[in-house]
């Protein structure tokens, strides 16, 4: 089962023969994902590791039906692509581009929640169910089959604590990456509800940072959720009014701190990581 | 990126807002001139921050030598950790009301919203809930000439002064969507006679959408001149007031080893971001950042995804051949390629570690004693 994406998923790659998106459709075969088409305008009926590519998402759809793309397109073009992707009716796109300028991406999601379209990102790591495919840029070797959910709005940090999870004998059924940016496709809240749902995950990580009220927004669903859920969020010694990186973490005119966040989830029931590495043993005594 | 007072109101200006006549000056010598055209004036500090009038940075003068005396006392100082250097001299108003008005980026519907009362001039967030209005906006609709009235009708304004306040929230807007903000704020709007004028503003304009409105919008820095160096190298730098340097790759790790550090009873120099799968040029270069802020030691996160450790290592040998490290170095180092990076810093006698735990209690070790 996992979420999302599944053994099933038929992926294509929007941007697929650009050094990024080249570079991670041959990861992405690597791990197994099904990658059935590329595109890259003007350059269909070429291939990039033996993947047939296509002029545009359209053409994509009409030869091998994807339900899932991934964009490697820069900023410039990204809410052209995504509109792209939207419109040839592609279920899930997951947006690895950063620094998509936010009216775009209001713009990206307005369409999306008009077509029923599921949207991942933007400037996230992507989407994984371990062993059974990759959507993202994430290194292959750190992941387990398992089911712990894990959400995360930020990359490197997820897989922290993935490696912690996995070095513990903990798998994951399904890694998802918000995006660090101010209007993300998907909120904590809307991943918590399909983990709570999947019967291949018994329990869920959230890595938060500071920024935004997403946070304790999930805590008010966490109160109503049978399976348990341990957090760990970073950015403590940030200082207000500054961007930590994603444009999305910055605490602004007192909203958006750490301690708010870590109040309202332990306060929802959630056990909170001071340590990163705390996050596995607070999950083994929390399994249901 | 945050805009001044006088800046937003030029824009406010260009979009067919009123506001008060004014004049941006540098000396109180300038400020006696605006203020002989312009007669009793308030003197403004223009900071990139609010809460300025509680501050000192507001000041009045009805005549002239006023002016001057209000510019001179402002001129130079440190406001809320800004250097005054320049003043807005304008035209003092008759206010009968103050309303707020502010369109910005509801993360939660992902869509633009507005936000309004009746009641402005104090801070938005001093104002309870049941005070304010709120529309959240279709981004496909935008916002209609109908939504404009009512919000007017629900400001408690009618005849003349409903119809101007419809036509400043349409106008409002249309800024907001056109120069690419996320953040356009009135406040206060103020209801003078039968006229209604931008009082103060705020206009916070995208970063990301610079590439594209960066020639139409007046701009500020607020960056020390190390974190512009950083942004022109693609690296996110931010200078904090510890001794300890920091690199990682990727936001939230980075957040989560500056939390680590202060944990542990250290205190970083900075936030850096080197970003994922930066190379060895720029890794060398973001390293030599760090250096020309003389910490006292590097603290150095790597968990190597698309980030190779080799080159992150390659880079460090590469510094410590050509300008050596003169201060001592601690690297956490794992992921791709981790064994090539090991050997690589060991050749030029930099020792690494696994976890972040023991690089971290290392480093701390080293500046605490």
């Amino acid at each position: 089962m996992a979420i999302i994406i599944n053994d099933k998923t038929r992926v294509v790659v929007q941007g697929a023969t650009g050094k990024q998106g080249s570079f991670h459709l041959s990861q992405m075969l690597a791990y197994g994902s099904k990658v059935v088409a590329g595109t890259s305008n003007g350059k269909g009926g070429q291939t990039v590791e033996g993947v047939p590519i296509f002029d545009n998402a359209f053409a994509a759809m009409d030869a091998v039906q994807p339900d899932a793309s991934i964009l490697f397109i820069p900023a410039k073009g990204a809410k052209d692509a995504a509109f792209e992707a939207i419109e040839a009716g592609i279920e899930t796109v997951v947006i690895i581009t950063e620094h998509i300028p936010v009216h775009d991406a209001m713009e990206i999601m307005a369409m999306a929640k008009a077509k029923g379209t599921t949207v991942i990102g933007p400037n996230t790591f992507g989407i994984i169910s371990p062993g059974k495919c990759k959507m993202g840029i994430m290194p292959n070797s750190i992941f387990l089959p398992g089911s712990a959910g894990v959400v995360a709005r930020s990359g490197t940090l997820s897989y922290e604590i993935v490696y912690n999870l996995t070095n513990s004998g903990i798998g994951q059924s399904t890694v998802v990456g918000l995006g660090g940016d101010r209007v993300p496709g998907l909120s904590f809240i809307e991943l918590l509800q399909q983990f709570e749902a999947d019967p291949e995950t018994d329990s869920v990580v959230l890595v938060g940072e500071i920024g935004g009220s997403a946070e304790e927004e999930a805590a008010e669903f966490i109160k109503t959720m049978k399976k348990p859920v341990v957090a760990y969020l970073a950015g403590k010694s940030a200082p207000p009014g500054k961007r930590m990186g994603h444009a999305g973490a910055i605490i602004e005119r007192g909203k958006g701190t750490l301690e708010g966040k870590v109040k309202a989830l332990t306060e929802a029931g959630a056990k909170v990581a001071s340590l990163p590495w705390e996050v596995p043993a607070l999950l083994t005594g929390n399994r249901v | 990126m945050k805009l001044f007072e006088f800046q937003a109101k030029q824009l406010f200006a260009q979009y067919g807002i009123a506001v008060p006549k004014g004049k941006v000056v540098n000396s109180p010598e300038e400020a006696a001139e605006a203020a002989r055209e312009i007669g009793p004036a308030v003197i403004k500090s223009q900071i990139l921050s609010g809460g300025r009038g509680k501050a000192g940075g507001i000041k009045f003068s009805d005549t002239p030598q006023e002016a001057a005396d209000a510019a001179r006392s402002i001129l130079g100082t440190d406001l809320k950790g800004f250097i005054v250097d320049t003043v807005l001299v304008e035209q003092k108003i008759k206010i009968d009301r103050e309303l707020y008005l502010a369109i910005t980026i509801d993360k939660g519907t992902r869509s633009p919203i507005l936000i309004s009362s009746a009641f402005g001039g104090m801070e938005i967030e001093d104002l309870p809930e049941e005070k304010l209005v709120k529309y959240t906006i279709d981004i496909n609709l935008g916002i209609r000439s109908y939504l404009a009235r009512d919000l007017a009708r629900r400001l408690n304004l009618s005849g003349g002064l409903a119809e101007q306040a419809a036509d400043i929230i349409v106008k409002l807007y249309k800024l907001l969507r056109e120069k690419d903000a996320e953040l356009v704020e009135i406040n206060p709007l103020v209801i003078s006679g039968d006229q209604i004028l931008a009082a103060d503003g705020k206009i916070t304009i995208d970063d990301d959408a610079l590439f594209r409105v960066g020639d139409s919008v007046p701009h500020t820095e607020e960056r020390t001149e190390l974190e512009q160096k950083a942004a022109a190298l693609g690296i996110s730098y931010v200078q904090l007031d510890g001794n300890i340097a920091i690199m990682a790759n990727g936001a939230g790790i980075t957040m989560a080893t500056l939390d680590i550090l202060k944990h542990y009873g250290g205190s970083p120099a900075n936030f850096m971001d080197a970003g994922g799968g930066a190379g060895v040029e720029a890794t060398a270069k973001a390293l030599e950042i760090l250096l020309s802020a003389k910490p006292k030691a590097i603290l150095v996160n790597i968990f190597g995804g698309i980030t190779r450790c080799d080159d992150v290592a390659k880079a460090f040998s590469m510094v410590k051949k050509s300008r050596g490290i003169d201060v001592p170095m601690v690297i956490r180092l794992v992921g791709t390629n981790q064994d090539e990076g090991v050997k690589i810093l060991e050749e030029v006698g930099i020792n690494s570690y696994r976890t972040i735990q023991e690089a971290v209690e290392k480093v701390v070790e080293i500046v605490n004693g």
